[in-house]
């Protein structure tokens, strides 16, 4: 039966080609956007080189510190030694790394100044995150402790501050900012878009201008905490939120009188949510806005393929009528006009799928994104299974529907 | 076989009222070859569609092969024409994307067979027609004789008891009708119940039973 149904919606398919094309033309492209789209989703929040571990990881970005009245709010990072005290010291974690947020500074080569990304971290922080060495080694607790004046540099950093990318640069010296570093190590860059990884040069925490021993909760550190299994989120939360509740109030800093001090330790999509939208109910907005995007890249296309499949199905009334008349049941014939629809869905999802490896291809190495890593990884690939299906369910049941209930008389009258 | 007791079949309009049927009495024995007669409009192919549950009477009774079917719904009344019924249709209705076995082997669609036992009575059914040359062929590379064939092959695969025709001849020449007819004298010899709709009375006169209607009323 499944074969019968394949193979005359094959031979609808050839019947019209131009038809065809138009219908294929508008389902490829709507599912080329939405896998680009997932594929960029996925890219933002999955877990990828350098943090493949984010998915049992919790970071602790942001603290926010009100007065009484409500009307002065300060919120940033935190200081080292906040985290230090609070965070590095938590029981139940895997690990925890502390690092400090993207800094710019400049260095030159010659003539030529290259401007750069840094960043202070822990020798945790190379634990934590999965850093493909490409020379080298990461500096430990002994290069901190001894103040050495290290660092770990990207490739493309390596290539522009050295000019070649093949020559080995381990124990030759960077010079930034008027102050001279050895180099250690050299890492596969991560994207620009991984804010916690992305830097072009790493230092110890203890190297010059990291302000690590500023005293104060805020500074220009962020932590994120590795737990042994995701099902430990709850314990580990738990623990943070008790040492902070636990922070006597008020605190004076710069000045003013703070009353409230809130520190909030999620796992990475709801802290990434919390960065772009602030308030109560982000996640409700957050969704209720994709939600919408999807239902007008999906919905209206959607409705626009079910006006083309009502013209196209009652094309075909005299065979429905046929089909009744020798025994097909309402419901038997609904499902073989829904199949027919999902079949030309998914070699519209087929399309769309090559059309998305190409324009990802071209994401990757146009260098709009650094290190860009779009992928169509399994996850991708099911959701867009899954958006072929809903979208081939959308389109073919109403137009299923009217026709599978003409009448066998009116049906052979075509 | 079949019967119609006070068939009555009306088409409404906001307009205007037609009463297509008027109290049909009709009894059709097993084994019999019926022919319906009567000129364009009289409600031939309508009491056709009545008799094989493809349009429903406005008032009266139908049963087919001893069972009342008023009460039955979509899937009872396509499990009905599927295990008891036939159609030829004027113009042969064969879905043009399918091959000609593909054609044959859609009433068995609906039915527990396997694709090997399909294919097989389909074979069978289009070698009783004298098409085993052609299955693989399409529609459009038939005759309008070989398209009827096919239709006929459709209607018995299945093996039901009753054939119905709707003017199987109506669209080919003489000599082709003949033929044709000569296929469904053949069926019936075989045991099948035939009621065929004609305008040809030559044809009329080759089956058991004449019924003649006119302006939707049994004269004959």
């Amino acid at each position: 039966m499944l074969t019968n149904y394949l193979k005359l919606a094959w031979k609808v398919l050839l019947r019209h080609p131009f038809y065809t094309f138009i219908t294929l033309f508008g389902i490829s492209l709507t599912l080329t956007v939405l896998m680009v789209l997932t594929s960029f989703l996925d890219h933002l929040l999955g877990p990828h080189y350098p943090e493949t571990n984010r998915d049992r990881s919790l970071y602790i970005q942001m603290m926010t510190q009100t007065d009484t009245a409500g009307t002065t709010q300060m919120k940033g990072p935190m200081s080292f030694r906040f985290l230090t005290d609070y965070v590095k010291s938590l029981q139940t974690p895997e690990r925890v790394s502390i690092s400090s947020v993207m800094n710019s500074s400049n260095a030159y080569v010659g003539s030529q100044k290259i401007k750069l990304n840094t960043k202070f971290t822990d020798a945790d922080f190379w634990r934590v995150m999965a850093f493909d060495f490409l020379e080298g080694k990461p500096y430990n607790e002994q290069n901190i402790a001894a103040g050495d004046q290290v660092a770990v540099i990207s490739d493309d950093f390596k290539k522009e501050y050295f000019g070649s990318a093949s020559e080995p640069v381990v124990g030759k010296t960077i010079e930034i900012e008027n102050v001279h570093y050895k180099v250690m190590g050299v890492v596969r860059g991560s994207p620009v878009t991984r804010f916690f990884t992305h830097a072009k040069v790493y230092f110890p925490y203890t190297a010059p201008k990291s302000n690590y021993q500023n005293t104060g909760f805020r500074g220009n550190y962020i932590a994120i905490v590795l737990a042994k299994d995701q099902s430990d989120f709850k314990a580990i939360q738990d623990e943070f939120y008790d040492r902070v509740s636990r922070i006597p109030v008020p605190q004076y800093e710069g000045g003013t009188k703070y009353d409230v001090l809130k520190v909030m330790n999620e796992t990475y999509a709801d802290n990434f949510l919390g960065t772009i939208m602030e308030g109560p109910g982000l996640r409700a907005v957050f969704l209720s806005i994709v939600g919408f995007i999807v239902f007008m890249l999906l919905g209206l296309p959607a409705i626009n393929l079910v006006n083309v499949n009502v013209s196209r199905i009652l094309e075909r009334a005299s065979e429905i009528g046929v089909r009744k008349a020798f025994g097909a049941p309402v419901r038997t014939l609904l499902w073989q006009f829904i199949i027919e629809n999902l079949f030309i869905t998914f070699i519209g999802g087929g399309i769309a799928l090559v059309l998305t490896v190409v324009i990802i291809q071209l994401i990757n190495h146009s260098g709009w994104i650094a290190y860009a890593d779009l992928t169509i990884n399994l996850t991708v690939f099911l959701v867009s299974v899954g958006v072929c299906f809903v979208f081939g369910i959308l389109s073919g049941v109403l137009p299923a529907l009217r026709m599978s209930k003409l009448k066998i008389v009116d049906a052979l009258k075509g | 076989m079949i019967k119609l007791q006070h068939v009555e079949k009306v088409y409404r309009t906001s307009a205007i009222e037609t009463l297509a049927l008027n109290n049909i009495n009709l009894d059709v024995q097993k084994g019999e070859f019926v022919s319906i007669m009567g000129p364009s409009g009289c409600g031939k192919s309508t009491l056709l569609n009545i008799i094989g549950l493809l349009d429903e009477p406005s008032r009266g009774v139908v049963e087919i092969g001893g069972r009342r079917v008023e009460k039955y719904r979509d899937r009872e009344l396509a499990h009905l024409r599927n295990e008891k019924l036939g159609f030829i249709f004027q113009s042969f209705h064969l879905i043009n994307d399918l091959s000609v076995l593909d054609n044959v082997e859609i009433p068995l669609l609906y039915r527990s067979s396997s694709a090997r036992q399909r294919r097989a009575l389909a074979q069978e059914a289009l070698e009783k027609v004298g098409l085993s040359n052609r299955m693989k062929h399409f529609p459009k590379q038939l005759s309008g004789g070989q398209k009827q064939r096919v239709a006929i092959a459709r209607a018995i695969v299945g093996k039901p008891e009753i054939i119905l025709a709707d003017e199987p001849t109506g669209n080919l020449d003489s000599a082709m009708g003949n033929e044709i007819l000569s296929i469904l004298q053949n069926l019936n010899k075989d045991g099948a119940t035939i009621v065929m709709v004609t305008h040809d009375d030559a044809m009329a006169k080759k089956t058991h039973r004449l019924i003649r209607l006119f302006d939707g009323t049994q004269v004959l």
